[in-house]
């Protein structure tokens, strides 16, 4: 089948839907690749790169809308992109159904078979096609590289001769993909960050990233977490809490970057504008959530302000400002959905609707609307740990407080039943025994694990000391038992020369 | 001949004695261990002049032409076995105590020298009864140790039905025969039932280690171990002989503590392992786990050395796989390439990996692997968040998650190495099939894992071709 890959027409999107790379991948699962002259121009892929790559290159969107069987975009598509789309092709880009409904009848009028990579499930299977991680994280880096260009001051700290510099103070609101990402290259930069977030259990993500989690004073039984991993809006209290934290913070952090996304709700307003005054003159704020209408209340869309001495960044094209990053990881995320597409690798599609993943992303398929689908079975994060090893321990205590008890009772009875019949004698050797049981018993747990095997030949050669009752009975006038003395004699010997002679082998070995 | 008399064969017992207790200590760590070991064949050295210059009267020339045989096919048999026979060797010697223990005991019952009168003829009569039964079962189950060990005997476990109840039968026929025995051996006879009492010994030897199978020989083999030392002090009781009685208790409480470090290293009763099988006591939940969803993810042996090369702290994880497939040198040499660029690797052993406690250290120090960067589970378990790669070779049970995680799988509760906190994990096996235990290994589907399919040795070659 055939793959072509438009021009994106939204004035500032610079992202392309493949790469020279990928093309020459899909190639591989028996596809033909045709890119629009120029596509990939301002991501820095040029017509001569994909041409070498075994692309063809058409002139006109217009031939690849028309001749394509399969077409690959970033940007949902425009009005006049989706009139043109056939009920025998496939889309596969971003749409967001839940936000563009026209858009979505319209496509499904068509009759032709639309995948929203937006709308591929968040199970473990299909993170390789996960593209909204993919431009989540490219956005979180891209917002610390945003900030630093509009803080006019070093994110890490050091002592110079000319005095010294604290490093930046960074504060990150969400931890999902974009907040992990935005702490990570904040982190790399030097600044201390700080990282909030209403899902308990992302704490330990952020600590793994050498980041503070700042928590609440609050009780909170629940959790965050909503459907598919993603957070939820939470209680009047629990935001009452969280809006103090957020003010005692922005007195002090010198950037503050938002993420808080709740799916299908305009983004919950985090930073008021009391917040933003009380920041330093020349602290940053990175608005991630503006296309939702922003976690601050000062951002405005797609510009740059300054309020109250702080600069607002409200951009909501950060992944098409790293075009040639975006477009590689977006165009790999194609790549899979349509490796899974195509399990023959004979470069012919089949929507199976049986496969969660490919039921998942596809919106509508042969004149019918197929979005939302059924909800996916699991949640990413499990919200209570099953507590098991506990009470199997708790068991184990308690006997533990009997056991010895009643052994050393019936080892006493046992020990004064002994006594009374027994010779002395024999109650001499006794004593022997049971003290050299314990002189055993210490020994042996100071011997380091590491030499276990040389402690079983070396007691094995020792434990060959039964030889000695075979010398006894040896020169025994009863041929019977000489010679079976002297079969002990030897099978002992064996045991003596070969236990030590093994043992000093391996302990010659153990070196440093 | 010089002969000495009985207060300075005392003491040469005693100083004996204390050489074989520095012996022992001496193998607190490996600096002092070779020192421990003169100690002991000093010690014995010692027992043995003694003995033969105080107490042997005569037979002097078959003495020592059993000496000198019995010697020269130890020193054969200890400079010819290969490290990764080791257990076999250290079984089949075991047998050999047990085998002494019944002929000393037989010749000392028929010994008519003794003139033990009342109840000191009853308690001697008693401690060559359990000197014999000691002795043979230590011997039988070696012997059938052994041939499982080698591979001569299959090693999964032979249950046969019913097979407590004959276990039970064998204990009280032993007690009754003992019974027996006492009271005839009192009216001067008793060899028939002191000889059938051996064959059920033997026979109970043989079907207590056939029940085990091959992934709780450690606790087998220290069991016998402990075994051979109770046959020997049991023969100390029954000679009146203290340096016996001594070193018997000794040997015997050394096995009896490796056994319990074996099971406690499983999270499993010592009844229960000896008893044979696994699951039996646990009911329906053996087949626990079996279900797994998820995807495996293959590697190949380049990408394998350029995730090793790329790493900063490796953590190899032996197995009993690495003995099988005697890829030790291998490895050594994939660590001695690793540490020469810098990369900071360590092994760590679990205390049953391998087939005797112990195996995995022998084995590494005879591929020269500096013992300093060795460790043990619990000195490095903390520590696996840290780890770049981890390297499993031959490994499963005991890098199982489900021991933590699936209170109702049968190795629940095991202390296992937690190696997928690590950054990645690599496996090398040669298939998707379970370990010992029965169990579906969940950490083969967990995202950080990397699967390296093939025989341990011929992968590791290439992984080591790919990294020089």
């Amino acid at each position: 089948m055939k793959i072509g890959v438009p021009k994106e027409l939204h004035a500032d999107e610079k992202r392309v839907a493949t790469t020279p790379d990928v093309a020459a991948q899909l190639m591989k699962l028996g596809f033909t690749v045709t890119v629009e002259s120029g596509a990939g121009d301002s991501a820095s892929f040029s017509d001569e790169a994909f041409k070498a790559a075994g692309c063809d290159i058409a002139a006109t969107a217009d031939s690849i809308w028309s001749d394509s069987d399969i077409i690959l975009k970033v940007r949902a598509p425009e009005e006049a992109e989706a009139a043109k789309l056939k009920a025998s092709q496939t889309l596969i880009s971003f749409v967001w159904p839940g936000q563009n409904t026209p858009l979505l009848e319209q496509l499904t009028a068509t009759g032709a078979t639309v995948m929203a990579m937006d709308s591929v499930p968040r199970i473990s299977r299909a993170q390789k096609m996960d593209a909204l991680s993919s431009m989540a994280n490219i956005g979180g880096y891209r917002a610390v590289v945003e900030a630093a260009q509009h803080f006019g001051r070093f994110f890490t700290g050091q002592i110079t001769a000319a005095g010294k510099i604290p490093p930046a103070k960074v504060m990150v609101i969400g931890a999902g993909v974009a907040g992990l990402a935005a702490i990570g290259a904040a982190k790399s930069l030097g600044a201390i960050v700080r990282a909030f977030d209403t899902r308990p259990e992302v704490k330990e993500q952020v600590e793994s990233m050498d980041a503070e989690f700042l928590m609440l004073d609050f009780e909170d039984e629940e959790g965050g977490a909503g459907e598919g991993g993603y957070a939820k809006v939470m209680s009047e209290e629990f935001i009452k809490a969280e809006m103090a934290l957020f003010a005692e913070q922005a007195e002090e952090v010198d950037i503050i970057i938002t993420t808080a996304l709740i799916p299908g709700k305009p983004a919950p307003k985090l930073i008021t504008a009391e917040m933003v005054e009380s920041m330093k003159d020349g602290s940053v704020i990175v608005d991630l959530a503006a296309e939702q209408g922003g976690n601050c209340e000062l951002t405005e869309k797609n510009e740059v302000v300054k309020r109250h001495g702080v600069t607002i960044i409200g951009y909501t094209d950060l992944p098409s400002r790293l075009a040639a990053q975006s477009s590689q990881l977006y165009a790999t995320n194609l790549r899979h959905l349509l490796t899974d597409l195509t399990p023959e690798k004979d470069g012919n599609i089949n929507v199976d609707m049986e496969d969660e993943v490919i039921r998942g992303a596809t919106i509508c398929h042969l004149g019918e609307t197929t979005w939302p689908p059924p909800a996916p079975k699991l949640s990413a994060a499990p919200q209570q740990a099953a507590p098991a090893p506990a009470p199997v321990e708790k068991e184990e205590e308690k006997r533990s407080f009997a056991g010895p008890l009643i052994a050393m009772a019936i080892g006493g009875i046992a020990l004064l039943g002994l006594g009374a019949v027994a010779p002395p004698s024999f109650m001499a050797h006794f004593t022997v025994f049971v003290l050299a049981c314990f002189v055993g018993y210490m020994v042996i747990w100071n011997v380091t694990a590491a030499l276990h095997t040389p402690l079983m030949s070396v007691t094995n050669a020792i434990s060959s000391i039964i030889i000695i009752g075979a010398l006894l009975q040896i020169s025994s006038a009863d041929p019977v038992i000489k010679w079976i003395a002297v079969g002990t004699v030897l099978i002992t010997s064996i045991n003596i020369t070969g236990g030590f002679a093994v043992t000093r082998r391996m302990l010659d070995m153990f070196r440093k | 001949m010089l002969s000495l008399n009985e207060g300075t064969i005392t003491a040469a017992y005693i100083a004996a004695t204390i050489l074989f207790i520095l012996a022992l200590g001496g193998l607190s760590n490996q600096e002092t261990a070779r020192r421990g070991n003169w100690y002991g064949i000093t010690g014995m050295a010692i027992a043995l002049v003694a003995t033969i210059f105080g107490k042997v009267t005569g037979n002097y020339a078959l003495l020592v032409g059993a000496l000198l045989i019995g010697a020269t096919i130890g020193l054969l048999l200890a400079r010819r076995v290969q490290m990764t026979q080791m257990p076999e060797l250290v079984a089949i010697l075991h047998s050999l105590v047990g085998a002494a223990a019944v002929f000393v005991g037989f010749a000392s019952f028929m010994d008519p020298n003794t003139s033990y009168t009342g109840v000191e003829k009853t308690i001697h009569n008693i401690e060559i009864y359990v000197g014999i039964l000691i002795g043979a079962v230590t011997f039988s189950g070696s012997v059938i140790a052994f041939g499982k060990l080698s591979g001569r005997i299959g090693g999964s476990p032979m249950l046969l039905p019913a097979r407590h109840w004959l276990n039970l039968l064998l204990l009280l026929g032993a007690i009754w025969f003992g019974r027996e025995f006492v009271m005839q051996a009192a009216a001067g006879g008793g060899m028939q039932p002191l000889i059938i009492m051996t064959v059920l010994a033997l026979l109970f030897g043989i079907h207590m280690v056939m029940a085990i199978g091959g992934a709780d020989m450690p606790v087998v083999v220290s069991m016998l171990n402990s075994y051979s030392g109770w046959a020997a002090s049991a023969t100390g009781f029954m000679l009146s002989n203290d340096l016996l009685i001594v070193t018997g208790a000794l040997v015997g409480s050394s096995g009896a503590i490796l056994s319990y470090i074996m099971c406690r290293a499983m999270n499993r009763k010592f009844l229960n392992v000896i008893a044979g099988g696994f699951g039996t006591g646990g009911g329906a939940s053996a087949a626990g786990g079996g279900e797994q969803e998820g995807e495996i993810s293959p590697v190949n042996a380049d990408e394998t050395a350029a995730m090793l090369a790329d790493a900063k702290e490796v953590m190899i994880i032996p197995g009993y796989g690495m003995a099988v497939a005697q890829a030790q040198h291998t490895v050594y040499e994939i660590t001695k390439a690793l540490r020469a660029k810098k990369v900071n690797v360590r092994f760590g052993i679990h205390p049953v990996a391998g087939r005797m406690p112990g195996h995995m250290n022998v084995l590494l120090a005879e591929a020269k692997v500096p013992y300093d960067i060795v460790f043990e589970m619990d000195e490095i378990n903390e520590d696996f968040p840290d780890v770049d790669v981890s390297v499993v070779i031959g490994a499963n049970d005991i890098v199982n998650p489900s021991a933590q995680e699936e209170p109702d799988s049968p190795i629940a509760g095991m202390p296992v190495l937690e190696c997928w906190k690590g950054k990645t994990t690599i496996v090398l096996k040669r298939s998707m099939a379970t370990g010992y235990a029965g169990v579906q290994n969940p950490l083969f589907f967990k995202e950080n894992t990397r699967m390296l399919f093939g025989d341990a040795k011929e992968t590791l070659d290439q992984v080591l071709k790919d990294l020089t």
